[in-house]
């Protein structure tokens, strides 16, 4: 038989043995090449698989969805959750504001954003990134050092910037996203729903804060350290292989109550509140104190301020 | 229909009918492929955290090797332009095997992007109607569109050609040029498109270049004909498929031109950023000199120029002209655009972040294996598709007439 003639129809005994041969080898090898994922573990139930997107869900809907998640929560950490759909308020924006004379670099924001937003401990996973950049004329982020372990601060010659997610009114992540798995809510804080997300992480190469993190492996948190207070697009624990960030503490700030790291500071150069009140803070640094955004000339518009205090 | 189906089932017997030299070649790859296939269980099981990416250099070498691909698929159309525009001899009975390449190479480049995903689980959420298709915002959305497009014209092309051979009669013209015409400009899209991923990312100012898409299509236009002169030459050797010197002589000359636009737009790229300076320039320093003591890349990128540009002044040269020395200089620019366009193009985008951190990225083994894997499946593919079309091309499987078929 030259090999372009089509084989004779039908089986004979050997052929019959000899393609049994071939499929049951092909088929063990498959198998063993498919062995680790035996030690998967719990993936996806069958609800979370099909659920529908955070706007697209009914009420009713939202409600068998947050018990499902804090059985899951449960499960995982050994703790009972309460997991909130936290909704916007009406007539507030939300704006940040943060005073670089004051800032010493400490980093307890970074700390207490961590142990409020149930960030993993294991792969660590941080939303705040605070770059020491020295006093030498320059404002260059180039220059800066994110990984600095001096015995303490601030250190002479050098002042700080913490940077974190700025909340664009034109965020290029929310553009990116191929699947709507986030946008920005009415009171500005751009969102993630981590069981739409399908962990291209477009969004994070399309950030230019460097504001977004991946989930490369399973989050760990210790049962003792997870603050069950939690907003099913904020807090909650995060799956693996979703994209994450940095969302204002959602399930404080629409409560009226100041996010983590505004609350923690020490020296008191975070300042948080609604910009569409015309006496809040924030209105007042905007309007009486000279402030500036980050990277500006890319037509973001954070609502993450700068400023200095002389 | 019934005549369609045998048709199927009987290149479906073909593609497992072949001499030893066919079941190890395709026994060597299915071994690859299952390599890969066990690494991309693990990567399923325990998460990306397997692969050597990080928040700060967030797409590797996955992303690196669809780019290269989408545009070897594009290359195809360097030989459909020649033969339905030019109406060039040489090259028609070629065409269908650079098509069947870009069937190849499309699914490899569907595969890598699967691979790359967090939750591919979650696919659904990407299919129109049924999940949340943020198109025309999302550029990732684009080139669902003109991939999956791309994909399903080539295959109608090719399988109706095909198929009309082994039929013994002449294609019907309107059911098959609109797509001809369709599907080369369709070629030139897949390609631009896959640029503007890049592109319009303003954040990222080594990619924010409007002479990117021309590069990545004019650095395409070389690595694909130069992949297909010696895939030619290995169905040459393999078969009794009749390849003429003065075919691969054509896509040399295409080659010739597509390599010198790409150099020049290189060249245009370098003056841009280093010229006038400036802290924009940081990626592009990272990848040619290094930054603050990182060189990751350094190396890569100077084998590729070097490679460029000695295949540059090969194919330019008349040496060229003799098959081995146009085998070698195909390689060069072959290896040199993959290095270019693919590490040396979407690695450096990271680096430094966006707020200056610089973090060097290596692929893991594990990364590593999963590529080498996809490659062999795209092989894999290639060699089957030829396997079953050829006999069909070259006359050797036909439908049997009613009469004989009584007999």
């Amino acid at each position: 038989m030259t090999p372009d003639e089509t084989p004779p129809e039908g089986m004979t005994r050997r052929s019959f043995l000899r393609t049994s041969t071939v499929l049951a080898t092909g088929a063990a090898a498959i198998a063993a090449g498919l062995a680790p994922l035996r030690k998967i573990g719990h993936y996806s139930s069958v609800e979370e698989f099909l659920q529908k997107q955070y706007k697209e869900l009914s009420p009713a809907e939202m409600k068998v969805v947050l018990a499902r998640i804090e059985g899951e929560v449960e499960r995982q950490y050994g703790i009972r959750p309460h997991v909130r759909d936290y909704k916007p308020m009406s007539g507030v924006q939300f704006v940040y504001a943060l005073n670089l004379s004051r800032c010493v670099g400490c980093r307890k924001c970074v700390h207490a954003c961590v142990a409020e937003n149930n960030q993993s401990r294991n792969p660590e996973i941080q939303y705040i990134r605070v770059v020491k950049l020295p006093n030498d004329g320059s404002f260059d982020l180039e220059s800066g050092d994110v990984n600095y372990t001096p015995k303490s601060v601030p250190e002479a010659g050098f002042f700080y910037m913490p940077i974190q997610c700025h909340q664009c009114h034109n965020p290029p992540c929310v553009t990116v996203c191929p699947v709507k798995a986030t946008w920005q809510e009415a009171d500005g804080i751009t969102v993630i729903d981590y069981n739409w997300c399908i962990g291209c992480r477009y969004c994070e190469a399309a950030c230019p804060y460097f504001a977004r993190r991946f989930n490369f492996a399973t989050p760990s948190i210790p049962k003792e350290q997870i603050n069950p207070k939690m907003s099913y697009l904020g807090n909650r624990p995060r799956y693996k292989g979703v994209m994450e960030k940095c969302h204002f503490c959602i399930q404080r700030t629409r409560e009226g109550r100041y996010p983590a790291c505004v609350e923690v500071c020490p020296t008191g150069s975070r300042k948080f509140g609604n910009i569409l009140d015309p006496d809040s803070e924030v209105s007042y640094i905007l309007k009486n104190k000279r402030v500036f955004v980050l990277k500006e000339e890319l037509g973001t518009h954070p609502r993450f301020f700068y400023y200095f205090d002389i | 229909m019934r005549n369609y189906a045998t048709f199927l089932v009987r290149c479906g017997r073909l593609a497992f009918v072949g001499d030893w030299r066919y079941y190890t070649w395709l026994g060597a790859l299915t071994a690859v492929i299952l390599l890969g296939l066990n690494a991309y269980a693990k990567q399923f099981a325990v998460g990306l955290i397997t692969t050597g990416m990080s928040d700060q250099v967030s797409w590797g070498v996955y992303i690196a090797n669809f780019t290269f691909l989408v545009g070897m698929a594009a290359a195809a159309v360097m030989l459909v332009i020649p033969v339905h525009i030019y109406k060039n001899e040489d090259l028609h009975d070629l065409v269908i095997i650079g098509e069947l390449f870009a069937v190849s190479a499309i699914l490899m480049c569907l595969c890598f992007v699967t691979v790359d995903l967090g939750r591919p689980d979650r696919f659904w959420h990407l299919i129109p109607w049924i999940g949340i298709f943020h198109f025309p915002g999302s550029m990732l959305s684009w080139d669902v569109l003109v991939l999956n497009g791309y994909l399903l014209l080539n295959l109608h092309i090719c399988g109706y050609m095909i198929y009309c051979r082994y039929c013994g009669r002449t294609p019907s013209k309107w059911f098959y040029y609109p797509f001809v015409f369709i599907g080369i400009i369709w070629a030139v899209s897949i390609h631009t498109v896959t640029a503007f991923l890049y592109v319009g990312l303003g954040g990222r100012p080594f990619w924010n270049s409007a002479v990117l898409g021309p590069r990545f299509i004019a650095s395409a236009f070389t690595a694909g004909p130069a992949f297909i002169i010696i895939a030619l030459q290995v169905l040459r050797h393999f078969s009794t498929y009749r390849v003429t010197d003065k075919a691969l002589m054509t896509l040399r000359s295409i080659i010739q031109v597509a390599m010198l636009v790409n150099l020049f737009l290189l060249a245009n790229e370098a003056f841009n950023e280093f010229y006038a300076g400036g802290r924009h320039i940081a990626s592009t320093r990272y990848l040619f000199f290094g930054l603050h003591g990182h060189h990751a890349l350094v190396p890569w990128i100077w084998t590729a120029v070097t490679f460029n540009v000695i295949s540059a002044i090969l194919f330019v040269m008349k040496a060229s002209r003799r098959i081995p020395v146009l085998n070698i200089t195909c390689a060069l620019a072959i290896v040199g655009i993959w290095i270019e366009k693919g590490m040396g193009m979407v690695v450096p985008g990271f680096i430094p972040t966006p707020i200056g951190e610089i973090v060097d990225y290596t692929p893991s083994f594990n990364e590593v294996l999963i590529c080498l894997g996809i490659w062999a499946f795209g092989f894999l593919c290639f060699t089957i598709f030829l396997r079953m079309s050829v006999p069909v091309l070259q006359g050797k499987v036909f439908m049997a007439r009613p009469r004989e078929a009584q007999a």
